[in-house]
């Protein structure tokens, strides 16, 4: 990783047309990075003081870097056992369980691998936060996360470096983060949210480094940073969907930068479309084929059926191998007289099942309880018969005859001989459906027992074939479609979820089955190897499961949510482990210091940069040096300001579960905006009390009690994330006391 | 000085007969049969029982949107004389004779009225011509689905209008700027499109919608004006002031206007108080105020009080006690203390009075003079009708096992000692010496043995505590939640020491004398806080649907079926008008890119002025159908096809306005002209003819055969009722 293009420098001088890192920018950057003396005079450095400072700027990243590392890998051995959702990582990346199947993958996958090669032999069963680790080697994982985690601090003082030219800016970002107990928690555990950071910030600095390679296009670090955007939005979409918004960030720059070359009628239409087809090169089609790459390699690796199984279609399931539907053969098309097993299209829903318990009293009629469960039971298995005769079609004197579509059928529940049946009764939850039970005794019932059945895509012909066939029942007294609202049932229906049939005939896939399992002896076998689904078909499906598993990802018991407005303000930390006095103590919360300072950096952007705004759009004359400066404030900072936005404010519109974590993406952005911000208004400070004899001292002595004060503050709050044991902060005896400033704070 | 008398007095008018032909029009489409049908029409229902509320100024709670929209509605009852005695029970039960109909679905039907002439003057201030202007105007009258709408007592077509009335007087604002600035006439333009959005938003919050757009708008215009060197600093600080004050000062004085308003109409207590807090249901007449009034503020030791949750989710309920303790083992094999239950209770009832004891002392009634309960103060709660004390330990809760149970303690002689000492911390305390008050203090009571907070979990109990709420100690009290706060409702001095005079006292009703009461702001601030909070329970309607449906018109909603003919009424557009409609934005969409990349590399098809015309009308009303549109696809509650209207309008005003510039700009000759409008006058009459088409459904003045209907179902999506004899 190169340092700051510093030689890269003087030559932006030359650009005339782009203004991101300008001629004003790099002069305003130059003064500080040269010896101050020579500000205003037009000698250049020679060429003995610019390799000194070369080095200089090799050694300051050498020293951000090392601290970075320092901080994060300092105790990470503690506390040696599982914190918070560490639950959910390690068991996923176990490589006992490796080739199970999961929802979740590459991430899981580097860790796994990271366990794999440091040692750890899966056999730990991770349970519950707090169960210990003994002689696991949990430390390769924690390593890994701690790793990628250290070079967060690094990216963010090269992006900010690269935005506005100026070391102090730099240094005071990669102080806020090195210094904030918040980014250092978490990177210091088996969690997504280190590799995720890694990916978006490492996204961003080669973004800012690509377009400050604008002046040079289809040269080599051009293209590298290029494609270096593209791989790095692959990873970070891979690991998180947060991932998205870095590509919406990314994507909004690239689209002003082709907008911009557009209109420069210097270039002919050929050189656009050549610029054009670079960026659809390099951040769509480079991404995708990575990202599907690793998809790729996720499926071979994880081939073995696993728990997680009955949330998946019949079709995804046959091509695990474990799962009965691999290389299972079964007959093809429906008969009369076939034993089946229903499953609704619709993703984590199930089978459709019934049981010998009836509704509670009071809750439609008491008849049997029809639902759908998602693991495989006995009790999922159904007998397709003919509406009006009860005579045994496998009778072998019986010709085999096929189900079609539109034929009038019964479904009789195999263990218990009930038949399906539905009733104008009002369903137990969604009252405006009719209730569906078991009714009949040994498949002797009424007409309410009839189903018409249909086939939804009626590509194979009128007969039923097995998994791939979508169909439909349709009672035939009510008209209604038998469905499955999705909505898990109380206790009596044994947490189950709730099959009514609806009235309205709208098509959702709520209402659309499959058949599964078929057992036919009359019918021949066939492999199912044929039907297995293609690899976009496995791609999409599995972002369903994912989409629809994290949308109804539910609180834990016991587990306090936030709400997005908690963030920035630095609310209400997370608590990791340990909750009473003896207890090894770690909680997620970010330095106060740093955190309110980055609130009041906000604040504090959006009033001068709107000042500058208006002075520009009034026509003003700015003395050279201010013009640089706030270049740097409304294009560096607005960059930056665009990322914090986009990582925030999405959070709003989200319905699902939401944690204190989610935020640290923005966070970083606006740790950035804060180095930005103080090192340009401390310089703008400067500038106008330059009359002033001490005025160049201001400069210094901000940034530096800046740095000091932050790096004091860490010094304050580090037990936070190092771990403390003893009394709590309500304790006056606890060294904490003095420093719950929030009542909300809870260590 | 006498000059005027010197000339004679003219008097000239000027009149846009086709303006007056358009209202008159307009007035004639809306108001024909306006009674028809004199029976409950769909949304009629939902909206009639506020009409009715406000007639009898009784408080209600609606979380679909601001009090004006309803208020404009009781306006028209108000004005027809309805004393708000009906049943609003049932779609389609016949009106009583004490119900005035028509003036009822006057305002509604005015406001739709008007819309068709605004929009004309709409696309002439677009500075698009009069001929366009008619096209929109015309297309307007005969849209199907706006005529339903504002025929009945629904608020869809004042929402329109308000959102017209908003950038018809941005537009004359705006083209007033250019050569008459502060004039009289800019001003009012100005005001009114602060009034007109602030209307539009307290009709529904739909309305925010185009009150964000007009925003944008003039921010950019703004934000011209800032860049126009020519004014002077004050001057253009001068634009700037009055543009802040007109469309946001304006507008939040307005909607707090609004609630005003409805306070202090509403000042009776109704079916909604429960779920105002305490103070609240104090400030209204009735209700809790009959209770409460006249009750001492300050809680002492010895106080008889009833305990409220603040948080009141599932429902509001006071803590309670009774004879019946836990069971010894629950289902699932874990075991209880077996002491007596405390739990949260939605009624009213004896038990659930607490009497707040020193522990220090043993007595029962509060000393004379009474001794105030401060912050920080230990407290004993005792059960008012058992004299067992509130008590909780190091036991799992019956529903909620990671917290501890709470219990009233009985003493079985084990080793399980009382621990029933609490903490009494004021959440709304001024300062730390703050007395406990009753009704306006939030308290939470943390236990002193175990600092475990007395929370409601707002899990239902099974049936052996007859399915009442279950209180918890919370050990893990993180942060501040409403679950774990609560205020004193009812409050007495307790003064009979022997059980038995004190459950007599218990029983009786509390008397003595301290009005409160809440400011506006705190009223308001709450009322608005709990309408957005309130989440009504997204149900499947038979006739929701999605907004993908609503573009192409797959969707429509029956809204009135007559009782034994099979006249209906149905939410059904002129589906030649939707489509254009779409189709238009599409070529608004594509033209305006295409224009857009040419003048990128400095081809300028359109001359300038062409082109800022182009780009405003298609900021206004592309923007203003994607605004009003696209939100939608966020929002989780159930959505109909009305929603669409205000987006559909938009669209209208678009159509002629491309068909224009089509005819302007890409027909080369004049023959090519004629030929396309020709084809425009063509696709108008088959507008007209569709719109006569479907005339029955959307007046149901007519009852058509069962083959007529069948012919009428264009779209198999399409919910048509047909009778089966």
């Amino acid at each position: 990783m190169p340092p700051a293009t510093g030689g890269g420098l003087a030559e932006s001088e030359l650009r005339p047309r782009r203004g991101r890192c300008g001629p004003q920018a790099a002069r305003a950057a130059r003064r500080d990075v040269a010896a101050e003396a020579a500000a205003r005079s037009p000698k250049r450095p020679t060429r003995g003081s610019r390799r000194f400072e070369a080095a200089g700027r090799w050694a300051l990243l050498a020293l951000v870097t090392l601290l970075s590392f320092a901080t994060r890998f300092h105790r990470l051995a503690e506390p040696p056992h599982i914190c918070w959702r560490e639950v959910q990582r390690t068991e996923e990346s176990s490589p006992k369980d490796f080739s199970s199947f999961c929802l979740f993958f590459s991430p899981q996958m580097l860790i796994g691998l990271a366990g794999y090669l440091s040692g750890y032999d899966g056999t730990f069963l991770f349970q519950k936060p707090g169960d210990k680790y003994e002689h696991h080697s949990y430390m390769g994982m924690r390593g890994f996360c701690a790793f990628l985690g250290s070079w967060l601090v690094p990216f963010a003082y090269l992006t900010v470096l690269d935005l506005s030219k100026s070391l102090s800016a730099a240094l005071l970002t990669a102080a806020l983060l090195t210094f904030d107990t918040g980014c250092l928690t978490l990177s210091q555990y088996i969690l997504l949210d280190p590799i995720l950071m890694f990916f978006i910030m490492a996204a961003m600095l080669s973004m800012v480094k690509y377009n400050s390679c604008a002046n040079r296009p289809f040269s080599a670090p051009w293209w590298f940073w290029l494609s270096l955007t593209g791989v790095s939005l692959a990873g970070a979409l891979g690991v998180k969907f947060v991932g998205l918004f870095i590509i919406l960030q990314v994507g909004l720059n690239t689209i002003a930068d082709l907008w911009y070359l557009f209109g420069d009628l210097s270039l002919s239409l050929v050189t656009v479309g050549k610029h054009l087809t670079a960026r659809i090169l390099c951040l769509i089609v480079l991404p995708l084929a990575l990202y599907t790459a690793t998809f790729a390699v996720h499926f071979m690796v994880l081939s073995k059926s696993g728990p997680g199984d009955g949330f998946f279609s019949s079709a995804f399931q046959a091509r695990l191998s474990g799962n009965n539907l691999h290389n299972a053969s079964i007959p093809e098309h429906l008969a009369y007289g076939s034993v089946i097993t229903v499953k609704n299209l619709r993703m984590a829903i199930g089978y459709l099942h019934s049981h010998r318990h009836l509704y509670p009293e009071g809750i439609g009629a008491r008849q049997q309880q029809v639902t759908t469960y998602l693991h495989k039971d006995y009790n999922n298995l159904w007998i397709i018969k003919k509406h009006n005769t009860n005579s045994d079609p496998l009778d072998p004197s019986f010709p085999v005859e096929f189900v079609r579509h539109g034929d009038i059928i019964r479904l009789e529940h195999k263990e218990t001989s009930r038949n399906l049946h539905s009733h104008y009764h009002e369903a137990p939850l969604t009252r405006k459906h009719y209730q569906v039970t078991g009714y009949g005794i040994n498949g002797t019932g009424d007409s309410n027992d009839f189903w018409r059945i249909e086939v939804v895509n009626r590509k194979f012909g009128n007969r039923i074939k097995v998994l791939r066939s979508r169909i439909r029942l349709i009672h035939l007294v009510t008209g209604c479609v038998l469905g499955s609202s999705g909505k898990v049932l109380p206790k009596w229906g044994w947490e189950q979820l709730e099959v009514t049939c609806t009235p309205y005939l709208k098509e959702t896939l709520n209402s659309i089955w499959n058949v599964e399992d078929h057992i036919n002896p009359k019918l021949p076998n066939i492999s199912l190897n044929v039907l297995q689904p293609s690899f976009p078909e496995i791609l999409l499906e599995s972002h369903m499961v994912m989409i629809r598993g994290n949308s109804g990802l539910k609180p834990k018991d016991n587990e306090f949510t936030s709400k997005p407005w908690h963030w920035p303000i630095n609310y209400q930390g997370l608590r990791f482990s340990g909750i009473n006095d003896t207890d090894f103590r770690v909680y997620l919360l970010g330095n106060p210091v740093v955190w309110w300072l980055n609130l009041l950096s906000i604040a504090l952007y959006l009033l001068s940069g709107s000042i500058i705004a208006i002075a520009i759009q009034r026509g003003a004359q700015l003395p050279a040096e201010v013009a640089g400066l706030s270049q740097v404030l409304l294009r560096g900072g607005g960059q930056v300001l665009l990322g914090w936005t986009l990582h925030y404010f999405p959070f709003f519109l989200m319905g699902r579960v939401l944690y204190f974590h989610h935020y640290f993406p923005a966070m970083l952005f606006s740790s950035m905006l804060t180095g930005i911000l103080w090192d340009t208004l401390l310089r703008l400070c400067a500038w106008g009390l330059a009359s002033w004899p001490l005025a160049r001292g201001i400069h210094v002595v901000g940034i530096l009690s800046l740095l000091l004060g932050t790096a004091y503050s860490f010094y304050l709050f580090h037990p936070l994330a190092y771990g403390m044991v003893g009394p709590l902060a309500q304790d006056p005896r606890s060294p904490m006391a003095g420093l719950r400033w929030l009542d909300s704070w809870d260590f | 000085m006498w000059g005027f008398l010197k000339r004679p007095l003219v008097v000239t008018a000027d009149i846009n007969l086709s303006l007056v032909a358009l209202t008159g029009m307009g007035l004639l489409s809306r108001l024909w049969r306006l009674t028809y049908p004199r029976a409950v029409v769909f949304d009629e229902v939902y909206y009639g029982q506020y009409i009715s509320f406000y007639m009898k100024r009784i408080f209600f709670l609606d979380d679909s949107g601001p009090p004006f929209g309803h208020m404009v509605l009781a306006l028209g009852g108000y004005l027809g004389g309805f004393d708000g005695n009906f049943l609003w029970n049932r779609i389609g039960a016949e009106y009583s004779s004490n119900v005035p109909v028509w003036s009822l679905r006057l305002l509604p039907a005015l406001a739709g009225a008007l819309s068709v002439p605004m929009a004309y003057q709409i696309v002439l201030e677009l500075h698009f011509s009069h001929c366009a202007a008619m096209g929109a105007a015309l297309l307007m009258l005969i849209e199907n689905a706006l005529i339903t709408q504002s025929r009945l007592m629904l608020l869809e077509s004042v929402l329109i209008f308000f959102n017209l009335l908003a950038v018809l007087s941005y537009l004359k604002f705006f083209n007033c700027q250019k050569h008459s600035p502060f004039s009289l006439s800019w001003w009012f333009w100005l005001t009114l499109t602060g009034v007109a959005c602030s209307c539009a938003v307290g009709i529904k919050y739909m309305g925010v919608f185009t009150y964000v757009l007009m925003l944008a708008v003039a921010a950019v215009h703004a934000w011209h004006l800032i860049g126009d060197q020519t004014l002077s600093n004050v001057c253009v600080f001068c634009h700037l002031l009055a543009r802040a004050v007109a469309l946001l000062v304006i507008p939040v004085v307005l909607y707090l206007l609004f609630f005003y308003i409805h306070l202090i109409l509403l000042f009776r207590s109704g079916p909604h108080d429960q779920i105002m807090s305490s103070a609240f249901q104090a400030s209204l007449e009735g209700g809790l105020a009959r209770i409460t009034q006249g009750q001492p503020l300050e809680v002492a030791f010895g106080s008889q009080v009833t305990l409220r949750n603040v948080f009141g989710k599932p429902v509001p309920c006071w803590l309670h006690s009774h004879q019946e303790t836990y069971p010894m083992i629950y289902e699932n094999g874990r075991g209880s203390s077996h002491q007596q239950q405390v739990t949260c209770y939605p009624f009213k009832d004896v038990n659930n009075w607490w009497i707040v004891k020193d522990p220090g002392r043993h007595q029962l009634v509060v000393s004379s003079p009474p001794r105030p309960v401060r912050h920080g103060d230990m407290v004993q709660l005792v059960h008012g009708m058992t004299t067992r004390s509130l008590n909780t330990h190091d036991v799992a809760a019956p529903l909620s096992p990671h917290s501890q149970e709470v219990s009233c303690y009985i003493d079985y002689n084990i080793s399980m000692p009382a621990q029933n000492l609490w903490r009494l911390e004021i959440v709304n305390r001024g300062s730390d010496t703050d007395v406990w008050k009753t009704i306006l203090s939030e308290v939470r009571f943390v236990h002193v043995n175990t600092s475990a907070v007395l929370k409601l979990s707002g899990a239902h109990l099974p049936d052996w505590g007859y399915r009442q709420l279950e209180i918890v100690g919370e050990k893990l009290s993180r942060g501040y939640h409403e679950s774990m706060v609560w205020n004193v409702e009812e409050h007495r001095y307790g003064a009979s020491q022997e059980q038995r005079e004190r459950e007599r006292e218990l029983h009786s009703p509390a008397q003595v004398d301290v009005s409160r009461n809440l400011s506006f702001m705190a009223r308001f601030l709450e009322l608005q806080w709990r309408m957005l909070a309130l989440r009504s329970d997204d149900s499947e309607h038979k006739y929701s649907s999605s907004p993908l449906e609503w573009v192409t018109l797959d969707t429509n909603i029956a809204y009135w079926l007559h009782p034994r003919t099979s006249a209906q009424i149905h939410l059904l557009g002129n589906i030649v008008i939707w489509i254009s409609g779409s189709l238009a934005l599409a070529v608004y969409s594509l033209l305006s890119s295409w224009y857009l990349l040419r003048r990128r590399r400095n081809v300028h098809d359109l001359p300038q002025d062409a082109w800022l015309r182009w780009v405003l009308a298609g900021v206004l009303c592309a923007g203003g159908w994607a605004v009003n549109y696209l939100p939608f696809f966020l929002m989780e509650k159930t959505l109909f096809l009305y929603h669409y209207l205000p987006a559909l309008t938009f669209q209208i005003l678009l159509l002629p306005v491309v068909l224009q510039h089509i005819s302007d700009h890409l027909c080369r000759s004049q023959l090519q002209r004629s030929v396309f409008s020709a084809l425009v006058v063509a696709w108008y009459s088959s507008a007209c003819h569709v719109s006569n088409t479907l005339r029955p459904l959307t007046y149901g003045d007519k009852s058509l055969s069962p083959h007529e209907l069948k012919a009428l179902r264009w779209k198999d999506s399409w919910d048509i009722l047909i009778r089966k004899h």
